[in-house]
């Protein structure tokens, strides 16, 4: 498959291995956090930790949108579902997240919740359409890829009057999460968390481009490396944040320049700012509350904003006492040193978010890399 | 007006714009015509002839492999099939894949009022052709009707009979560490040939189901007589599920070589578009069979020559593990586990 296949390449890995192991110094560990969910996924399926040196261990962070949206914003979908009647509109992974009262969308569309996975949000404009007696809300989750489809979907229906279709906007944004990180004490003061670097996400940074990184890497000393999610695209990361690191540099380089420009997607971005604009505050399940993280709809399109239109209030729940989801999105666990993984929490039966989405850290390492760790115990 | 009809007309039943009535499944005289202009009309062999309430067969002289299989795929027609052929296969291929000879099927249908009667008759030719190209009877069948909107146009449920030569027996438990894991061609053709249609996917060649009937192949296969421990047809779930199912029946592990399993360019493609991964879609028309490893090549190479098996590899081993892990050399230099999919991919694919 072209345009595929030469990002795929295992003769051109084992190079860039090669590469890696000649560069990491073997009296010093490496710890690099990919931020995205995408990257986590494109790690385990391609087995690239089998290919870096024992010293390069990569930190799985928090860049997955189903995983970090908090209970309470889930329990908000199911009401409006149970309880407003509305027709809920909702990408497929985030069906199976739990919910309060053991419930999740799933498990809500069996007691008669009229709960639709829709691929993209036009699939719900056209529900919308077709149903002009009933309610349809879009679950609109995701970081700043998938916010630009919402807005154009909200200009959409203001233009043609479709007063039945709203959306409960859930858009949150990298850089606050990637602050959040590195002001954590864990990383900041206990240094229980070691960062070496970041590799920076690949969609996302199309539409922001490369220039909201700089600051962690000037005021936080952190190297930040672009790359895109095909496997060879993270180990040339990898190779590239390595020699950052040795040579003390913390800068922000690209490597997914083939997609990736400075300033971004100046179109998309307009587009947004002029239906979004900032929370003031945000809960993200295992970074809580973060200041300034995530989009709610202006004013101006108020009426197509379902928290306004139904009056939700939104109330904060905590995580199941075991579940170590929290700690694991912020890198400061690993899935395996959670008591629910693979006993109780499955991708079956997920007792936690990380467990539900392919991208989550739990889901690509139980899915893919759980030969591992029994080798080690065997 | 006499005269113009003869005695005993019978007005036969609209095949070109009739629908499916709740008269159809009642039990009455429609439900008799509908019986004899369309389905015997196709379907028909001596033992439907008998015309009981069930079929008395010739004795099989042997032990009898029965499997049956529930088909609702969506959409009815596909490209490379519909859901009469593939009822058809269905069945036949999880007799055949048992060591088999498939003998005899049986098909219940539940149709939905309203149903075009010349879709039914498209659909019930083409059962008739594939079993006919199979070389199985249809011996017993029934027909119900449910109201519009309580089914979703057609479903069929097909039942198969074959015949089991004496001394073999194949079954998921007998994979041993060693064995070799081959494969008879392509994986995920049918899955994606699903997909594209539904997700309206356009590519130069569509991508066709590979839907067939594999008694020919697995009769080749047991004629070279190799030292096969079983063989088992990678529908739902794909080639990923079938291997672990093996693996915990027998109890040991496998491991795969990615750069082994044959793929088609345009399925790859399309599974990338719609990040899916090859391994966990459906197949119609493919087996995975488990030999002793001094057998393999020349296994191989039977399967090769029959039409069915021109793509057949040999894409793994059988090792100890008492995990039951199945684990992949990826392309790309890794290793990572093969697993069972969570949740529902693809629903209604066969």
């Amino acid at each position: 498959m072209r345009y595929v296949d030469e990002f795929r390449d295992g003769e051109v890995a084992q190079g860039i291995a090669r590469a890696i192991a000649a560069e990491a110094r073997p009296e010093r560990r490496y710890n690099f956090m990919e931020f995205c969910g995408g990257h986590t996924h494109a790690i385990s399926r391609y087995g690239v930790p089998d290919l870096l040196p024992e010293n390069v261990r990569m930190i799985h962070g928090p860049g997955c949108p189903v995983c970090v949206l908090p209970i309470g914003r889930i329990d908000l979908a199911i009401r409006l579902a149970l309880t407003h009647g509305v027709v809920l509109c909702t990408y497929a992974d985030t069906l199976r997240v739990p919910a309060s009262g053991g419930l999740s969308l799933m498990r809500a569309r069996s007691r008669g919740g009229d709960i639709r996975m829709v691929y993209a949000v036009t699939d719900a404009l056209k529900i919308a359409r077709e149903n002009p007696h009933k309610q349809v809300v879009f679950f609109a989750i995701g970081f700043e890829t998938t916010t630009p489809p919402t807005a154009v979907a909200i200009r959409q229906a203001c233009a043609e009057g479709l007063g039945n279709f709203s959306v409960l906007c859930c858009h949150v944004l990298t850089p606050p999460a990637i602050m959040s990180i590195l002001e954590s004490p864990e990383v900041r003061t206990l240094g229980s968390v070691p960062l070496d670097g970041f590799i920076g996400p690949a969609h996302v940074s199309t539409i922001i481009g490369s220039r909201p990184y700089a600051f962690f890497a000037e005021e936080y000393r952190k190297p930040v490396v672009i790359a895109g999610f095909e496997p060879l695209d993270v180990m040339q990361a990898i190779l590239m944040l390595t020699r950052q690191v040795n040579a003390g540099r913390a800068e922000v380089e690209n490597e997914f320049t083939r997609a990736v420009t400075p300033d971004g997607n100046a179109k998309a971005q307009a587009l947004v700012a002029g239906v979004f604009e900032l929370r003031r505050s945000f809960e993200w399940r295992g970074l809580g509350e973060v200041p300034y993280s995530a989009l709610k709809i202006r004013a101006a399109y108020a009426e197509f904003d379902a928290e306004k239109r139904f009056e939700l209030d939104y109330t904060p729940v905590s995580d199941n006492k075991a579940c170590e989801c929290g700690a694991i999105l912020r890198g400061v666990k690993r899935p395996t040193d959670c008591k629910l993984f693979g006993t109780v929490c499955t991708p079956e039966t997920p007792m936690g978010s990380c467990m539900v989405s392919s991208e989550g850290a739990c889901a690509a390492h139980y899915t893919y890399g759980r030969h591992k760790e029994s080798e080690a115990a065997r | 007006m006499s005269g113009t009809v003869k005695p005993g007309y019978a007005r036969p039943l609209d095949l070109k714009h009739g629908r499916v009535e709740m008269s159809h499944g009642g039990g009455g005289r429609a439900m008799a015509q509908l019986i004899a202009e369309l389905f015997t009309r196709h379907l028909g062999n001596e033992y439907l002839a008998q015309g009981n309430d069930g079929a008395v067969l010739p004795p099989a002289g042997g032990r009898l492999v029965v499997g049956t299989d529930c088909h609702v795929v969506s959409p009815l027609f596909f490209p490379g099939g519909d859901i009469g052929s593939l009822a058809v296969h269905g069945t036949v291929n999880d007799v055949a894949v048992m060591g088999a000879a498939p003998l005899y099927l049986t098909a219940g249908f539940i149709l939905e009022e309203g149903f075009p009667l010349a879709d039914l008759a498209r659909i019930v030719g083409s059962m008739a052709e594939a079993a006919n190209r199979a070389g199985v009877r249809l011996v017993a069948g029934d027909t119900k009707v449910v109201e519009q909107g309580k089914g979703d146009g057609l479903f069929i449920t097909t039942t198969g009979v074959g015949a089991l030569p004496a001394g073999l027996t194949l079954s998921g438990d007998l994979a041993r560490p060693g064995d070799a894991v081959l494969i008879s061609g392509t994986i995920g053709d049918h899955g994606m040939a699903i997909m594209s249609r539904r997700e309206n996917l356009a590519f130069d060649a569509p991508i066709l189901s590979d839907s067939a009937a594999l008694n020919g192949l697995t009769a080749a296969m047991l004629a070279t007589g190799a030292e096969l421990r079983l063989m088992r047809d990678p529908t739902r779930g794909g080639l990923a599920a079938t291997l672990n199912e093996i693996a915990h029946q027998s109890g040991v592990g496998i491991h795969l070589d990615e750069a082994a399993i044959p793929v088609k360019p345009e399925v790859e493609a399309a599974c990338e578009l719609l990040g899916l991964d090859p391994l966990n879609i459906a197949n119609e028309g493919k087996l995975v069979a488990v030999c002793a490893e001094s057998d393999a090549e020349r296994l191989v190479a039977a399967m090769r020559a029959h039409p069915l098996g021109r793509a057949a590899a040999r894409i793994g081993r059988v090792v100890e593990d008492g995990r039951h892990f199945v684990q992949m050399q990826t392309r790309f230099g890794g290793r990572r586990m093969v697993d069972w999919l969570a949740g529902e991919q693809l629903p209604r694919i066969c």
